[in-house]
C-alpha cells in the first residue's frame, strides 16, 4: 500500500479537521475502551494471564526457528504446502503463483493485516483477478478505495450515514428506495452480496492469527463468519502470515486466546476460532483441495537480537490504538501506513524505515496507557523512546529542535546550572503569571497555546519544594 | 509458477536469517528443550470459573451462550432431541427442515417422531436453511462449542444454514478449553487434527456499521444448542 507516513504532521492536521471522522472516532471511550475494562473485571486472572501470555510468547521467539521448523514438519506431514517469504515482493509472486496455478477467477478474502503489508489486493488485481474483501469493514474499505484505519475494526473511521451512502452508490442494481437507515438492513445487504462470492470463488484467502507447531494448524479468529466462508468454500485455501505467529502447544494457544479477544474486543472470546490443518481428507465432504501457507518475513527477523524484539510478541489486538489519546484524536489513516497507533509508531518504523516513519514515535506523550493495557505487556513507550533516540543519533529530528535538545542536554548533565536555571525561569514566569493562573501564549510555545492555556509555574521548582518538605518532616 | 530451488533457497534466506539473529552456532542449542515442551505440553494458570462441580459448569456453560445471544434448551434424554428441536424452530417460526451431515449419534435419534421434520443428509447447500451438528465438546469457560470437521459433521453444515442447531451431550461439556483440547487428542492421536476444529460461542455478528452490534453477519443468524442428559 501507498506510504504516507513522512507527511504524518499534515495528515494530523487534516484528521483533526475532518467532522466526520470526529464523529466516528468519538464512539472509541464507550465503546472497545469501555468493554475491555468490563471484561477484565469479570476475569479475576487476567492481569497474572498477560505475564503468562508474555512469557509463552518471549520462550517461543528465543526459539522461533526451532518453533518454526516444528511447525512445518507437522504441517506439510497434514499435506500444506509451505512457502517462505523474505519479502513483500516474494509473498506476493507466490501467491499469484498459486492463482495461476488454480486457474483463478475469483478470489475471496478474510482479514488480514499482513495481505495490507505486502500490497497483496493491487497485485493479484494487476494479474487480471477479481478479489472480494469478506470481512464487512474491509469490505466497506475496499468499495471506497480505502485502507483500513485500524486493525481490528478496519471502518472505524466512518459513520453510519456514510456507509448507507457507499452501499446506494456501490450497490446500483438494488432499488434506489430500499431502506437502509439501520445497521442491520446494511449488513443483510452485504451477506446477500458476498454470499454468491463465496460460492463462486476459487481461491480463499486468509490471515492467520496464530500457527500452532503441536499441530501444524493455523488458526483464525472473527465474529462474522467470513473467514470460514472463505476457506471452505473456495477450492485453495491459501494463508498469508508472518513468522512471528507460531506458538508452542494448544495449552499456549488457549492462553493467549484467553487474553485476545478480551483485550481486543471485550468479548468473553470471539463467536469464531477456527484451527485449520492441512487440505480437506479423502473422507471429507467439503474443504479445500490445497492449503497453502505463507509465512513472511519483511523485517520481522532483523528485530532478533535488538531493542525491539519485544514487539514481535504483539498478537493484533488493537488495545493499544483503542486507548492511545492520539489515535483517539486523528484516528488510523494519520499514521500513514498499515499499522496504526502505539503499535504502528514502533512497528513501521522498523518495516519500512525510520526516515520514513520518524514522525509515528515522536506522536505520542508517553501517558502509558497502550502498555498498561497491552496483553503482551510490549513497553511501547519506551521502543518509541529507542526510536526518537536513534532519530537523534542519525541526525534527523530538524534543525530547531536538535539545536533546542542539545542545549537542553548540555544543562541536563550539570545539575546545579541545570538546577539555576530551573530556577530562574519558574521564579520568572511564576511571578508573570501566577495571578492569572495560566498563560494563553508564550514564546516557543505557539504547538501547546494555540489550542488551550499553559499552566503557570506557582514560583518555585519541583526540588525546592522538595528540599523544604524534608527539612519540614519530622525524622 | 515459482521452481523448487526459488522456494529451498526462500526458506534458507528466512530460517537462515532468524537463526544468525538468535546467534545461533553450529550446534543446534535449546532444540531438545522445545521438543520436550512439544511432548511435554505443560498446562499455564487455568481460571477459577472453569474448575468448578458440573452442576456449577453447566449454569456457566448456558449463562454465556446465552449472553452471546444464542438460545440453550434441554433434553432429558436422547429420545427428546427431536421434539426439543422441532419445537425450536416451531417457535421462531422456521422451516422444519434440517441439514446434517452423517454423524451416527445424531442419526440415531428417533426423528419419525416428529413426522414434519425432514433430514437431508451431506455438506450443505446455501439453500438449507437449518444445519444440525453434533459438537465433540462444550466449554464453560466462555460458553464455546467445539465441532470437528469430517463426514460427520460437514463444516459447510455449520457455518451455511442461517440457523445453526448443535446438539451436544452433558457428558461432554468441560471446564476450559485445555480439557476439550485433550479430548481431540485422545480421539485423534497426540498432535493431529481434523481438517477444521471450529470453537463457536454464538451466532455471528459484526460491529463494523457505526460501532454497533448486529447479529447475523455471514455466519448463522441463530444459534441453538441442545444439551442432552
Amino acid at each position: 500500500m501507498d506510504v504516507t507516513a513522512h507527511a504524518f504532521k499534515s495528515n494530523v492536521k487534516a484528521a483533526l479537521k475532518d467532522a466526520q471522522l470526529q464523529r466516528a472516532l468519538a464512539g472509541l471511550p464507550t465503546g472497545l475502551v469501555a468493554q475491555r475494562a468490563a471484561a477484565k473485571a469479570r476475569l479475576p486472572e487476567f492481569e497474572a494471564l498477560r505475564d503468562v501470555g508474555r512469557d509463552i510468547k518471549n520462550h517461543t521467539i528465543a526459539n522461533l526457528d526451532h518453533y518454526l521448523e516444528a511447525w512445518e514438519r507437522k504441517a506439510v506431514a497434514t499435506g500444506a504446502k509451505v512457502h517462505w517469504a523474505p519479502t513483500a515482493v516474494d509473498a506476493r509472486e507466490i501467491i499469484s503463483g498459486i492463482c495461476r496455478a488454480a486457474n483463478a477467477r475469483l478470489v475471496t478474502k478474510g482479514k488480514s493485516m499482513v495481505s495490507e503489508e505486502i500490497g497483496l489486493n493491487a497485485h493479484l488485481e494487476k494479474a487480471g483477478l477479481e478479489v472480494v474483501e469478506t470481512d464487512l469493514g474491509e469490505y466497506l474499505v475496499q468499495i471506497r478505495h480505502e485502507t483500513p484505519s485500524h486493525i481490528i475494526a478496519p471502518a472505524i473511521h466512518l459513520t453510519e450515514a456514510q456507509i448507507e451512502a457507499d452501499f446506494r452508490r456501490h450497490h446500483t442494481h438494488l432499488p434506489k428506495d430500499r431502506p437502509l437507515d439501520e445497521p442491520v438492513k446494511i449488513v443483510s445487504e452485504a451477506r446477500e452480496i458476498l454470499r454468491e462470492k463465496f460460492i463462486t470463488a476459487d481461491v480463499g484467502i486468509t490471515g492467520a492469527n496464530f500457527l500452532v507447531a503441536e499441530t501444524g494448524s493455523s488458526i483464525i479468529v472473527t465474529n462474522e463468519g467470513n473467514g470460514d466462508l472463505t476457506q471452505s468454500l473456495a477450492r485453495v485455501h491459501v494463508v498469508i502470515t508472518s513468522i512471528d505467529k507460531v506458538v508452542p502447544t494448544l495449552e499456549d494457544v488457549s492462553t493467549l486466546l484467553r487474553l485476545l479477544a478480551r483485550s481486543a474486543t471485550g468479548q468473553e472470546f470471539s463467536v469464531y476460532t477456527t484451527f485449520s490443518t492441512g487440505p480437506r481428507r479423502a473422507e471429507d465432504p467439503d474443504g479445500p483441495d490445497e492449503y497453502h501457507v505463507v509465512v513472511l518475513d519483511n523485517g520481522r527477523s532483523a528485530l532478533l537480537g535488538s531493542p525491539f524484539q519485544e514487539v514481535l510478541r504483539c498478537i493484533r489486538c488493537g488495545a493499544c490504538m483503542n486507548h492511545c489519546p492520539v489515535y483517539g484524536a486523528v484516528g488510523g489513516h494519520a499514521y500513514g501506513w498499515v499499522y496504526p497507533g502505539p503499535i504502528g509508531a514502533v512497528l513501521n518504523p522498523a518495516l519500512i524505515g525510520l526516515g520514513e516513519a520518524s514522525d509515528l514515535p515522536n506522536a505520542s506523550t508517553f501517558c502509558g496507557r497502550c502498555e498498561s493495557v497491552c496483553p503482551m505487556k510490549i513497553p511501547l513507550p519506551g521502543l518509541m523512546r529507542e526510536w526518537r533516540t536513534r532519530e537523534f543519533a542519525s541526525g534527523g529530528g530538524g534543525r530547531m529542535a536538535r539545536a533546542a535538545l542539545g542545549i537542553w542536554s548540555f544543562a541536563a548533565r550539570r545539575p546545579r546550572l541545570y538546577h539555576r536555571l530551573a530556577r530562574l525561569a519558574v521564579a520568572g514566569l511564576g511571578a508573570i503569571g501566577r495571578s492569572r493562573g495560566s498563560f494563553r501564549a508564550l514564546p516557543f510555545t505557539g504547538g501547546w497555546t494555540r489550542n488551550r492555556d499553559l499552566a503557570a509555574p506557582q514560583g518555585r521548582t519541583f526540588q525546592q519544594l522538595w528540599a523544604e518538605s524534608k527539612r519540614g518532616l519530622p525524622r | 509458477m515459482s521452481m523448487p530451488g526459488d522456494e529451498a533457497s526462500r526458506r534458507e534466506k528466512v530460517l537462515g536469517a532468524v537463526r544468525a539473529r538468535l546467534g545461533r552456532g553450529s550446534g543446534a542449542s535449546g532444540r531438545e528443550s522445545v521438543e520436550e515442551r512439544l511432548q511435554g505440553q505443560p498446562r499455564h494458570l487455568i481460571p477459577g470459573r472453569s474448575q468448578q462441580d458440573r452442576a456449577r459448569l453447566k449454569a456457566l456453560f448456558a449463562a454465556q451462550l446465552r449472553a452471546g445471544n444464542a438460545t440453550v434448551v434441554e433434553a432429558a434424554s436422547e429420545a427428546d432431541v427431536p421434539r426439543a428441536v422441532a419445537a425450536y424452530l416451531r417457535g421462531q417460526n422456521l422451516p422444519l427442515a434440517l441439514r446434517s451431515g452423517d454423524d451416527g449419534w445424531l442419526a440415531s435419534f428417533d426423528w419419525s417422531r416428529e413426522p414434519a421434520l425432514t433430514l437431508a443428509r451431506g455438506r450443505a447447500d446455501p439453500a438449507d436453511a437449518v444445519g444440525l451438528t453434533h459438537a465433540v465438546a462444550g466449554i464453560a469457560e466462555t460458553g464455546t462449542l467445539m465441532l470437528a470437521s469430517g463426514p460427520g459433521n460437514p463444516v459447510t453444515v455449520t457455518f451455511l444454514p442461517e440457523t445453526s442447531i448443535v446438539v451436544l451431550r452433558a457428558d461432554d461439556l468441560v471446564g476450559p478449553y485445555e480439557s476439550a483440547f485433550d479430548r481431540i487428542r485422545e480421539r485423534y492421536g497426540r498432535g493431529t487434527m481434523p481438517r477444521t476444529l471450529n470453537l463457536v460461542s454464538g451466532p455471528s455478528r459484526t460491529a463494523d456499521v457505526g460501532g454497533r452490534l448486529v447479529t447475523g453477519a455471514h455466519g448463522p443468524r441463530r444459534l441453538c444448542v441442545v444439551i442432552v442428559g
